[in-house]
């Protein structure tokens, strides 16, 4: 507590930035864990924000009506306060900066975090998901593909799982001196095995190949990788990054297997940039979705000029190849970029998800992410910003994993079982630390940190919530829920991921899936429901900084039935210059950042 | 056939013809060639498919001798509805030929020579009723009209306004010698006439042409007593002129003006610049044409998609549409929209802020009414601004996307209120076709005068009953439907506009997918009618809360993540 000199301010006024017309007054809540904002309106309506959601805090020039903090979330929502006393604001100012920023694993959320699960039940919601149970799911051939023990101990790469599938061909030897070859030891393993057609998608990271070194394992081991699909004669190398990135890598000594060296491999470039392009890339973007009231004109302009899009094509482009690689010609695949911990699990999981129905499913995704994301050592701890530390190594990887998974939602509505909401909700539990699945680099140290024991997993939250998260068009039997899934990759395909980057007018303009699993819920249900939020105002745990279970899935529901109801939203003064401005929030509580356990 | 169909056909049958569609293997048949379609059997025994091409439909032909020194030709036909087809065929004459025909056919300048003419599918009758709604009607059904305002005869030879029809809803204080001299004042007598009453509290839109104050500030008492007999004397009523303020002065110079405020006391006006004529026209054909882009560039696209402006236009009706809405509902204050001639984007303006505001015109049959009263009788000229679409290098003469520019601005609307409209996406493509061209008569003509002398509808069908009928329907309805008396208000962030896919990528894989979606959503929908509602619908909760304030209060509770 000793960053909060200040926990409560009173007459605080709170508004959201893009709608100055709705200033709600109240009071100011620090907790070690939460922004607390009560209103003084009859309702007390509150907003919880967690700290560590928070991405920026600004202070602003101050005004006659008092000194502004302006809020940006990692989620992409902005909000600004106004307190009344300068010595207030710049003590809330100093907690929140600091807050928002822990330095150590310890002072997460996820370590103070308790919901009510006893120790089985949080045990059992950690082996909610089983990754060996899903390398058994994809039919591997145990006379091709078996599961080393090389990696135990995490002896031969400590950022890499202890459990690995590799050609059965492939010996220690081979195994070890590969790691040799590979940055950080990242040496080739399977991550997606194609029953249909015996071909499989592999990982790793580049080889340490300057301009021409050669490791006589890792070359056994490409052989090793091609050998295991019977019916093939080469394998594709695919290189996620822009050709002349990789050739730069040569002169430190890294690079890309030659095929001089390595006999029977295509290599294939697939320009997917850095972190760092993708960084301004995203912040660019940020921009456009917070300007405002700008014009067709300046929004078109600005997400051109962002180049996400783009980005966002390339990645869903790796993917492509990949599976059609895969599916059509029936070829094993090795994908790699520098670490093999970014571009090469955004090219996977895309491939994956489009070679397999079972990832299009809620659970399926889940294993997925945990998979080629989770256990093969994504940085998430890095990327995300969990702690307080290099602004450069920041960069949202997996966001953009998100968004081809959306992009492709809006191309067939009818291939996957879960919703926007869940890509969403995943998408701020990556950031928010309440849970330990996405703490850390690396299984390794996950284990060190012992999350499974101090910690809960989110997965099992999640899914206890699934009605949430279910697309009522899904189904079974459909021809998009069938087979492989064929995108057109045209750049009219793409669209601005507006949920995601303007999600100030959330709840305003209803998602069509949303309307649909309305029309699916019971009505009684919805009917005692909404009773039963008339009568039960929020209630809180103030001391632990936690929301109690409030009803609010179902009333979504309740909204999405009402969405003309939702739209007061031409706040213009007749006569003034403007167009109308953007439709209005009605309630900063929209605004709530963490879901109740 | 008439002797003049046949003039224009040298070839009327080819063998071995092959054609290509979007999506689908070449398919190999006859093509035929007849007065008003070009006709495609596949030779299969079974199963085999049939293209019959309306010829009006065609926007742009090309031909191109191929084969051993031009032993062959490929026509590609664009069509206004934006497909592309595409026939090679063996002989360079028959070839050469067939696109004369189709060259010609496809442009016959009479209108009793259209196809709707000849349309006589053997379940209907030409003696069926034309048309759905009229201004007579409109004013029977609104009892709370008739103490202010009144029906007018006064165009009843048409003799006031060309393009407007026969009746007319104005106020009772102004009589029909009074409404005469107005309309001289008003740009192709377009005097401001009633087209949307307000229940909830009784205000009204009025539609005009600009007032001909000309360089020298002319005025008209009568048109100055009209519009002030359309108000109260304590009310101040809005003037949204659809022009920037620039061209309203400029317009002076022609002969044209804007109401000046020391004449008009009552009124305020507001310049909204909307785009309208060629502009417009242009902007579809950049759209189109970035649509048919085969470059994976995404830079090149966005900045193609952008260059067209087609989403500002879009952007611009909904808010000036908006404004409208806000000044009649929120304000509580009448409105006048003109902008020039008031045939073109004061009916966008005017019709989409019924939409918003009304929710009758938001049911299937409403919708078409209030496309009838806006656009129909109001004198749109259809038949020169949908003469042709986006591919056409013809001269461009009128053209002018303004109907298209509505559907769109309506399916914006349908696509942020999923629930608020009772007809469907599938509707809006079948308006967008039909008004470009058609079996029926509807389109035809572009003022009620034309369609009497022409005796449109006493030789053509009616594609509005058409749609009505109950096999029709059902096409085109929105499962999801559930009347709600609220206002819709859209988004107009630039973030809550989308790229009307459906109708621009129509003929793509893209669209393909979006017909399966929503199949699926009929088989939900239609699953949950025959699984038995057992109680009352939490719809109904929720109507029972009649006043919108305690909504508004429900909604405050509601969370959104």
């Amino acid at each position: 507590m000793d960053h909060i000199r200040t926990p409560k301010v009173e007459n605080v006024r709170w508004l959201d930035r893009l709608t100055p017309r709705r200033i709600a007054v109240g009071t100011l809540y620090l907790s070690s864990t939460h922004t607390i904002f009560v209103e003084n309106s009859d309702a007390r309506k509150e907003t919880w924000v967690l700290h560590s959601l928070v991405g920026s805090v600004e202070r602003l020039a101050g005004t006659p009506a008092g000194c502004p903090l302006l809020v940006r979330c990692k989620n992409f929502q902005v909000f600004q306060l106004l307190l009344p006393q300068e010595r207030d604001c710049a003590d809330v100012y100093a907690s929140l900066a600091h807050l928002s920023r822990p330095e150590r694993y310890g002072d997460l959320y996820c370590f103070s975090f308790q919901p009510n699960l006893d120790k089985e039940e949080r045990e059992r919601a950690w082996n909610f998901l089983d990754l060996l149970a899903d390398f058994s799911r994809m039919g591997i051939p145990s006379n091709l593909w078996h599961a080393t023990p090389a990696n135990h101990e995490y002896r031969v790469c400590d950022t890499y799982p202890s459990e690995l599938f590799v050609p059965k061909s492939a010996s220690p030897a081979v195994i070890v001196g590969s790691a040799k070859f590979r940055s950080r030891g990242r040496f080739p393993v399977l991550s997606y095995y194609h029953r249909d057609t015996s071909a499989a998608v592999c990982r790793s990271s580049q080889p340490l190949s300057g301009f021409s070194a050669r490791s006589l394992e890792d070359e056994q081991m490409l052989q090793a990788i091609m050998k295991s699909n019977p019916a093939s004669e080469y394998v594709y190398v695919v290189d996620t990054r822009p050709k002349l990135n990789a050739m730069a890598n040569r002169a430190a000594g890294k690079g890309y297997e030659s095929e001089d060296h390595y006999s029977n491999i295509r290599l294939h470039f697939v320009a997917i940039d850095n972190i760092h392009v993708m960084r301004s890339s995203q912040q660019k973007l940020a921009d456009v979705g917070d300007l405002r009231s700008p014009s067709m004109g300046d929004f078109l302009w600005g997400l051109e000029n962002s180049g996400w899009l783009k980005h966002i094509k390339a990645v869903l482009d790796a993917g492509v190849f990949i599976a059609k690689a895969v599916a059509e010609e029936g070829v094993s695949v090795l994908v790699h970029c520098s670490d093999g911990w970014d571009r090469t699990a955004q090219a996977c999981s895309v491939a994956s998800v489009l070679l397999d129905p079972y990832y299009r499913t809620l659970k399926g995704f889940m294993v997925l992410m945990e998979k080629d994301w989770v256990s093969f050592g994504h940085k998430f701890s890095h990327r995300y910003a969990h702690l307080d530390g290099d602004p450069r190594e920041v960069s949202p990887v997996l966001d953009q994993f998100l968004e081809c998974v959306w992009q492709l939602m809006e191309q067939f509505p009818c291939a996957f079982e879960f919703n926007e909401r869940f890509l969403l909700q995943l998408h701020t539990h990556v950031h928010s630390c309440q849970y330990g699945n996405f703490i850390g680099n690396s299984q390794k140290e996950r284990k060190e940190l012992r999350i499974r024991e101090r910690t809960h997993s989110v997965w099992h939250h999640l899914w206890e919530n699934r009605v949430e998260f279910i697309n009522p068009l899904y189904r079974v039997d459909h021809n998009q829920t069938q087979g492989v899934l064929r995108p057109v990759t045209t750049p009219y395909c793409f669209k601005f991921w507006k949920n995601m980057y303007s999600p100030v007018e959330r709840g305003v303009a209803m998602r069509l899936s949303d309307c649909l699993n309305a029309v699916r819920e019971e009505s009684q249900q919805l009917e005692e429901e909404l009773d039963a939020h008339q009568e039960v105002p929020r209630e809180t745990d103030a001391e632990q900084g936690i929301h109690t279970p409030t009803k609010h899935a179902c009333l979504e529901t309740t909204l999405a039935l009402y969405p003309h109801a939702t739209v007061p939203s031409h706040t213009h003064k007749l006569g003034q210059p403007s167009n109308i401005c953007p439709p209005f929030l009605k309630n900063p509580r929209v605004l709530k950042l963490v879901t109740p356990p | 056939m008439t002797m003049e169909f046949s003039e224009h056909i040298k070839t009327a049958n080819v063998d071995d013809v092959v054609l290509k569609l979007p999506l689908r293997p070449a398919l190999k048949g006859t093509l035929c060639v007849t007065a008003h379609h070009l006709v495609f059997s596949e030779r299969k025994e079974e199963g085999s498919y049939q293209l019959l091409l309306l010829l009006r439909s065609v926007d742009a032909i090309e031909k191109r001798m191929t084969g051993l020194s031009g032993s062959s030709g490929t026509i590609v036909i664009k069509c206004k509805d934006l497909r592309i087809l595409q026939f090679d065929i063996p002989g360079m004459e028959e070839c050469l030929n067939v696109a004369s025909s189709i060259e010609a056919l496809s442009s016959l300048e009479s209108v009793t020579e259209l196809y709707p003419f000849f349309h006589r599918p053997r379940e209907l009758s030409l003696s069926e009723p034309w048309g759905l709604s009229s201004p007579q009607q409109q004013y029977a059904q609104t009892e709370r009209l008739w103490d202010r305002w009144r029906l007018s005869k006064v165009n009843r030879n048409f003799s006031v306004c060309m393009s407007y029809p026969r009746t007319v809803i104005v106020p009772c204080a102004i009589d029909d010698i009074t409404l005469a001299k107005a309309a001289s004042f008003r740009q192709g007598g377009r005097f401001p006439v009633l087209c949307y009453y307000h229940r909830s509290n009784g205000m009204v839109i009025m539609r005009s042409s600009q007032p001909m104050t000309g360089a020298n500030r002319k005025r008209c008492r009568e048109d100055e007593l009209l519009l002030q007999a359309a108000i109260d004397e304590s009310e101040m009523g809005y003037i949204i002129d659809t022009r920037s303020a620039q061209q309203a002065q400029q317009a002076r110079m022609a002969g044209g003006g804007f109401e000046s405020k020391a004449f008009y006391h009552h009124w305020r006006r507001l310049h909204r610049h909307l785009e309208r004529g060629k502009v417009l026209q242009e902007s579809l054909i950049k759209l189109v044409e970035a649509c048919g882009d085969p470059s994976q560039n995404m830079d090149r696209w966005l900045s193609k998609l952008e260059n067209s402006k087609w989403l500002s236009h879009v952007h611009s009706a909904l808010s000036t549409a908006g404004l409208v809405a806000e000044c009649v509902e929120r304000d509580g204050h009448s409105v006048l929209v003109h902008g020039f001639e008031g045939t073109d984007t004061t009916l966008l303006v005017t019709s989409l802020a019924q939409l918003i505001l009304d929710p009758a015109s938001r049911t299937f049959r409403g919708f078409l009414q209030l496309l009838e009263r806006e656009w129909v009788q109001a004198g749109h000229p259809f038949r020169q601004r949908c003469a042709h679409s986006a591919h056409s290098h013809a001269r461009l003469r009128q053209e002018c996307p303004a109907f298209l520019l509505l559907l769109d601005a309506t399916w914006q609307l349908g696509r942020q209120f999923p629930l608020a409209l009772e007809f469907s996406e599938v509707l809006l493509l079948r308006l967008a076709q039909d008004a470009y061209a058609s079996d029926y008569g509807t389109f035809l003509c572009s003022s009620e005068q034309e369609r009497c002398a022409l005796q449109v509808k006493e030789n053509t069908h009616c594609l509005f009953q058409f749609l009505l009928r109950r096999e029709e329907r059902e096409k085109y309805v929105n499962p999801l439907y559930e009347a709600t008396d609220l206002a819709i208000w859209p988004s107009v962030h630039p973030q809550s506009l989308q790229l009307w896919t459906g109708l621009f990528l129509r003929w793509t894989e893209y669209a393909q997918t979006m017909d399966e979606a929503r199949e699926e959503i009929w088989t939900i929908v239609k699953e949950r009618k025959e699984t038995d509602r057992p109680k009352g619908c939490a719809h109904t909760t929720l109507s029972r809360h009649d006043s919108f304030t305690n909504v508004e209060n429900l909604m405050d509770e509601l969370t959104v993540l």
